[in-house]
């Protein structure tokens, strides 16, 4: 194969893995942004309190890394809830800098508190044979794991979306996004729906965070560091849509990767120029309402 | 209002005259205000042997002011405020380092102006919009600046910044000395201009149209209010004063990285403001000198306690302070005044 095609393909093949990773952390917060217009900067700190239960499973449990990654979806999505009655709540018609304010807070003493228990050294985990490696496509070699995330992003992708756009509780949560007071007024209990969509979406931030041990590392630090891509994904795709997540997941991938092969010294160049674009011409992100 | 639809001539000019009065005593110099500049006078003689550590509180305080401009009296909510404390902080850098420019007080005035530039260019932009949208833009011009930096590192020396920076004596005499009593005084002289001019700034007439833009800015377009044009330019002010707290930075530490332009750092002065109280402007003051005297004294300790410390400050601010440390105090005075009245 000629070199410029086989960067190419390299630069889509990791683009696309990196997008998945991307999507499936921040689909929960741009859903609840949307329902509620909160601004939660700990979202981050969920993805990391997953990727560290992962740890903890997988190296001092020995439990496999599949099960260790449902296993802390569910526990994050259900702690979440604690938060999101006990804190946030409170916060639904505050400002947004307060809403700012007071999830940076829960960030930094997230991250405090993980260092406390963890260290600050990056961690590890120890990955299942099969998805060490490289997988043959046919015509060339491919990480497994790599492979592995866009399987199960696409499959997450479609579940979403049935879930969104074709039961019943999806129609509720896309009624609320578009008009929460209309919703509220034909009888939909937006705060319960609320509840529900924060706990799923801090639960896939925890997968997310559980999947990106491999792949970009797990500090505390992760926390913040990782925080504002998923803040331009949901702004770049616009509040509460989960094709616009998508797309904005994809594009920033892509530009991300492809910044990072051709043009190493730039660093997250590429994706803060995209972000300002998209956003200067649509202030509300691809999908957003305006 | 209903009252003013049946006011006739003299009761209209009373009613101007007594605004005018309002607006004028609220401009009149407290003798309260005294305080905070009586305590950095004092500092310099109380504990003579900390002045390094002084300066970098006042730059600080110098640094939450530019933002209370912005975030306190306009109501722009920005991430990206570094940006413009970076600006001011490499164009004396790089004026020193690479053009042998090492006069202070002049390097001064080309960092504010560099930094206003780079301010009404951004503010032109990004003022139009508001909410998460902002916050993204403005999060990511700080963080485009940092890269743009990187990728030129022959200029700007990378992440190792631009160290061992020389400056001229200041005013040609007085020549920087190893406990940092000079440079004390300079970012404290200079400190109270700003100040003087902020001050001036925010009682002005548009200081509250600024004010105005805060609490109800359709209200604001609607009785014709050129919004656009004086959010740019208290954005173009706050970014030059900011630019001038980088500068003092750079020449009160000697180097420079680019460090300045990190997300921590827009954050960490949002916190200071918010702890001190904001659109008060001594919430800067009372801000920033308790966020760094308690992080001198906690992160010394352990970082990851002060960390979680500064957390749970914020949470608690937010829950049961939200007008700041300041706020509390008058919240608590009030409280005792009207015991006594009882």
């Amino acid at each position: 194969m000629p070199q410029v095609a086989n960067i190419a393909v390299s630069i889509l093949f990791d683009g696309l893995a990196y997008a998945m990773f991307l999507f499936i952390t921040s689909v929960g917060l741009s859903v609840t942004m949307g329902l509620m217009g909160f601004v939660n900067l700990a979202h981050g700190a969920f993805a990391m309190a997953g990727g560290y239960i992962v740890v903890t499973l997988t190296r001092t449990l020995g439990i496999d890394f599949i099960p260790s990654l449902i296993i802390a979806a569910v526990v994050v999505g259900a702690v979440s809830v604690i938060f999101e009655r006990g804190l946030y709540r409170r916060l639904y018609k505050a400002t947004d800098l307060e809403q700012v304010l007071l999830t940076i807070g829960l960030a930094f003493m997230a991250i405090a508190t993980f260092t406390f228990f963890y260290g600050p050294v990056p961690k590890s985990v120890p990955l299942p044979g099969w998805l060490e490696g490289d997988v043959n496509l046919g015509f060339r070699n491919f990480p497994s794991y790599r492979a592995f995330l866009i399987v199960l992003g696409t499959a997450l992708i479609v579940v979403l979306w049935y879930a969104f756009e074709r039961t019943n509780i999806g129609a509720k949560i896309r009624a609320a996004v578009d008009n929460r007071r209309m919703a509220e007024s034909v009888g939909i209990n937006v705060d319960r729906l609320f509840t529900l969509t924060f706990a799923l979406g801090s639960g896939l931030a925890a997968l997310g965070g559980g999947l990106a041990i491999q792949l970009l590392g797990l500090s505390p630090s992760f926390a913040v560091l990782y925080l504002v891509l998923f803040l331009i994904v949901v702004a770049v795709g616009g509040l509460g849509s989960l094709k616009g997540t998508l797309l904005a997941a994809l594009v920033l991938g892509v530009f991300d990767t492809a910044g990072k092969y051709l043009l190493a010294d730039a660093g997250g160049f590429f994706v803060y120029a995209v972000t300002v674009a998209v956003l200067l011409v649509k202030p509300a992100g691809f999908y957003g309402r305006e | 209002m209903a009252a003013s639809d049946v006011m006739n001539g003299t009761d209209r000019g009373l009613a101007r005259e007594r605004a005018a009065e309002y607006l004028l005593s609220r401009h009149r110099f407290r003798v309260a205000e005294a305080l905070p500049w009586l305590v950095a006078i004092a500092a310099f003689f109380i504990v003579p042997d900390r002045m390094t550590f002084g300066s970098q509180v006042l730059i600080m305080v110098m640094f939450a002011l530019s933002l209370d401009l912005i975030l306190g009296y306009a109501g722009i909510v920005t991430l990206g405020h570094a940006a413009f404390f970076g600006i001011g902080a490499y164009t004396v850098g790089l004026a020193a380092a690479r053009l042998q420019w090492s006069e202070p007080i002049s390097g001064l005035f080309v960092a504010a102006i560099a930094a206003a530039i780079v301010g009404f260019i951004t503010g032109w932009f990004l003022l139009r919009y508001r909410g998460l949208t902002l916050l993204m833009l403005t999060l990511a011009t700080a963080i485009m600046l940092q890269e743009t930096g990187n990728l030129r590192s022959d200029i700007s020396g990378g992440y190792d910044g631009l160290p061992g920076l020389m400056f001229k004596p200041l005013l040609g005499a007085f020549d920087y000395d190893l406990y940092g009593h000079t440079y004390y005084l300079y970012v404290l002289a200079v400190l109270a201009v700003v100040f003087y001019f902020v001050r001036r700034i925010v009682y002005s007439p548009f200081g509250q149209a600024l004010t105005g833009i805060r609490e109800n800015v359709r209200r604001m377009h609607a009785i014709g209010s050129p919004v656009h044009r004086r959010l740019v330019a208290v954005y173009t002010i706050a970014a030059a004063i900011a630019g001038v707290a980088g500068a003092l930075f750079t020449q009160t530490n000697a180097y420079v990285t680019l460090t300045v332009f990190d997300f921590d750092n827009s954050a960490k002065v949002m916190v200071m403001l918010i702890l001190g109280g904001t659109g008060r402007l001594y919430g800067a003051f009372v801000g920033a000198a308790v966020y760094m005297v308690l992080e001198d004294y906690f992160s010394k300790l352990s970082p990851t306690f002060w960390q979680f410390g500064i957390g749970l400050l914020l949470v608690l601010v937010v829950l049961f302070a939200r007008r700041g440390v300041l706020g509390l105090f008058e919240s608590v005075g009030e409280l005792l005044t009207k015991g006594k009245k009882r």
